[in-house]
């Protein structure tokens, strides 16, 4: 304490810094701490209680969590987690393959680069309620889009974008242990192997070994642990793809952004040495520029992820709360807490997300700030 | 990439980013009697202002609500964020490695891990369906990017400026006074635009914290609008815009520092 006050300032600076560590601590760090225990309770689930001045409320431990992953009435939830990996997955390679073929596009000196990046960005200064409006006009099932193709003579297209009730790579929820561990070791096995290709032994056989075993686990005991006593079919609602639409309409702009001022930091002799060496066109990207941008597509994909699993405000817009084929987690949260009154169940489904998005982005940050501290 | 594979893409991407607005333009210039799903990319046939009207009848409060909180919690944010950067770039304090992490992560939380406490919270202080609870909450959720774009902005200030400074007696206030503020233009003017774009647009602390129509910011009106069942499209198309214009304004004459603000919200300053 006394090395500390020892001088003036930094004891102003304590004082000027404090109140913002208060707030932070209490709004993010005590809230999350509350929204917890409320999750370990059974808040809500007598209607009566929900809204009594005084509620009654009872313990139940992660009965809660129990219910939303393996329960008989929670289905919806499990069926949101099958359409936000479905949507997460189609709105990172849709925003990261469209940014990159714009950014390469503008890099290589077109007429009016500064109208066109103009157009490309504008969406991300709209918010996502004005962009769901404006979309959920463009997708009515007999106008908008759909029209389109009459405008040159060709019949009117006739795909339910928002209330399809279609599904297609269906798969059962009892499946998934096998699946999250086939994914798991794979994703594990190829560390292995480019740590053995990096010269990092050690590292490649603890990465090996940890394969080895979550695939041996997902073969044997995982086929067999079922969470359901029957099977429960969820799948990619085709109603998802004018979101997903939408959605890269208004972020690809935002990858294109990072892709074109990673491209302009390549100097242009690493350019010129590989087409004096004789790399054709295709060759310099594959083997110099793309490398190059790895780290940057790393970091577009952890930002959009975070973006896409709190995605919220753009499916309200454009499909309404209640729309069952296009729910998402964040939203039935909301529709949980605030209209059913079912609180300690939304409490858990607000931690289930946020864990979800912590596995992603407090790697990153601790990546970033090492970084930092380096430099 | 061949010069007709560059152009042909430039182009139909840019159809694809501009058919929207050609659509929101014609929906809100026709008349209600007009609009039908099979004629919906024709221009129209007379040009029909009286939409705008209604909509502007409709939304003037809603937007007056938007830009009282969007200023009032952008400047706070602001003020705040800056004195926060100051002191993290330049005063070092036991456990700034780790303070400054924890506050960062406040930056990317999913803030429905965190609204049933606050909604009671902001109940409980007696700010309950106001605006003042909303710019509180927008105050307090934004000071991790702004201190974070401070931060990163002041510690480009050579720290013999500092210095320099404090040899001439000037102290913890007087350096912020004389020395960093007036250097802060383009870091406040990066942070405001921020800051501004994000308040304006957010949807969900508006939808749950405001209850009463009276107090609703433009996003909560449009979503009702659009939400409606028997609504003419013309009404939510031009309050679409009505809704848009104020951020694509600052996008289009600060679209630089909407860019820099964009590129720090992913962290690296």
């Amino acid at each position: 304490m006394t090395r500390f006050f020892r001088k003036k300032d930094n004891f102003y600076g304590f004082l000027v810094i404090l109140p913002s560590l208060v707030l932070l601590g209490v709004f993010v760090y005590g809230f999350i701490l509350q929204t917890f225990l409320t999750s370990l309770t059974d808040w809500g689930r007598d209607p009566a209680q929900a809204l009594s001045a005084n509620p009654q409320i009872r313990f139940i431990g992660f009965e809660n969590y129990r219910e939303l992953f393996t329960g008989f009435v929670d289905a919806r939830f499990r069926q949101d987690l099958a359409n936000l990996f479905f949507f997460t997955v189609f709105f990172l390679i849709g925003c990261l393959g469209l940014g990159l073929a714009l950014a390469i596009a503008l890099d290589r000196g077109p007429r009016g680069e500064g109208f066109f990046r103009t157009v490309f960005l504008f969406p991300m200064a709209l918010s996502f309620i004005v962009t769901g409006t404006i979309w959920r006009w463009m997708l009515q099932p007999e106008g908008g889009v759909n029209q389109l193709p009459t405008l040159v003579g060709l019949p009117k297209g006739d795909f339910a974008w928002l209330t399809s009730r279609e599904q297609v790579w269906r798969f059962s929820w009892n499946d998934l242990p096998f699946f999250t561990a086939l994914v798991v070791g794979l994703v594990l096995a190829f560390v292995a192997v480019s740590a053995f290709c990096g010269g990092q032994g050690r590292r490649g056989v603890v990465a090996a070994i940890s394969a080895a075993l979550v695939l041996l686990w997902g073969f044997t005991l995982g086929r067999s642990l079922q969470p359901l006593p029957y099977d429960e079919y969820h799948g990619f609602n085709l109603a998802l793809i004018g979101i997903i639409l939408a959605a890269v309409w208004q972020m690809s702009g935002y990858t294109m952004a990072l892709y074109l001022a990673g491209l302009r930091g390549i100097p242009e002799e690493l350019r010129e040495a590989a087409r004096v060496d004789g790399a054709s066109e295709w060759q310099l990207y594959r083997y110099v520029i793309f490398p190059l941008l790895a780290p940057i597509t790393l970091s577009a994909m952890i930002i959009l992820g975070h973006i896409s699993l709190k995605i919220f405000d753009l499916v309200f817009a454009m499909a309404g709360p209640d729309n069952a084929p296009t729910d998402v987690p964040a939203l039935l949260m909301y529709i949980t807490t605030f209209r059913a009154n079912q609180i300690a169940k939304g409490a858990a489904i607000g931690i289930i997300l946020l864990v979800m998005v912590a596995l992603v982005i407090v790697p990153y940050l601790y990546r970033q700030l090492r970084s930092e501290v380096r430099r | 990439m061949g010069r007709i594979v560059q152009y042909a893409l430039l182009f139909l991407a840019t159809v694809f980013f501009l058919l929207p607005v050609y659509l929101v333009v014609v929906t809100a210039f026709k008349e209600p009697a007009a609009i039908s799903l099979s004629t919906t990319w024709q221009p129209p046939e007379r040009w029909y202002w009286e939409s705008f009207t209604q909509a502007w009848t409709a939304f003037a409060p809603k937007l007056q609500n938007s830009f009282f909180l969007t200023v009032t919690a952008t400047l706070l944010s602001a003020l705040m964020g800056s004195l926060n950067g100051y002191v993290l770039a330049k005063w070092r304090f036991p456990g700034a490695h780790i303070v400054f992490p924890l506050m960062l992560f406040g930056m990317f939380i999913p803030y429905q891990a965190v609204l049933i406490p606050l909604f009671q919270f902001i109940r409980d202080i007696g700010l309950g369906g106001s605006l003042w609870g909303l710019i509180l909450v927008h105050v307090v959720y934004g000071l991790p990017i702004t201190t974070l774009i401070f931060r990163n902005y002041y510690a480009e200030i050579p720290d013999e400026l500092v210095e320099a400074a404090r040899m001439d007696g000037a102290g913890f206030f007087g350096i912020y006074r004389h020395v960093v503020l007036p250097l802060s233009l383009p870091g406040f003017v990066v942070v405001v635009i921020w800051q501004f774009t994000q308040i304006w647009n957010e949807f969900l602390f508006a939808v749950t914290l405001v209850s009463s129509p009276a107090n609703q910011p433009i996003t909560v009106a449009l979503a009702q609008l659009a939400g409606g069942e028997a609504v003419k499209w013309n009404l939510p198309m031009a309050g679409a815009l009505l809704a848009a214009l104020p951020t694509l304004l600052v996008y289009i004459f600060l679209g630089r520092y909407f860019i820099r603000g964009l590129l720090a919200g992913s962290v690296k300053g």
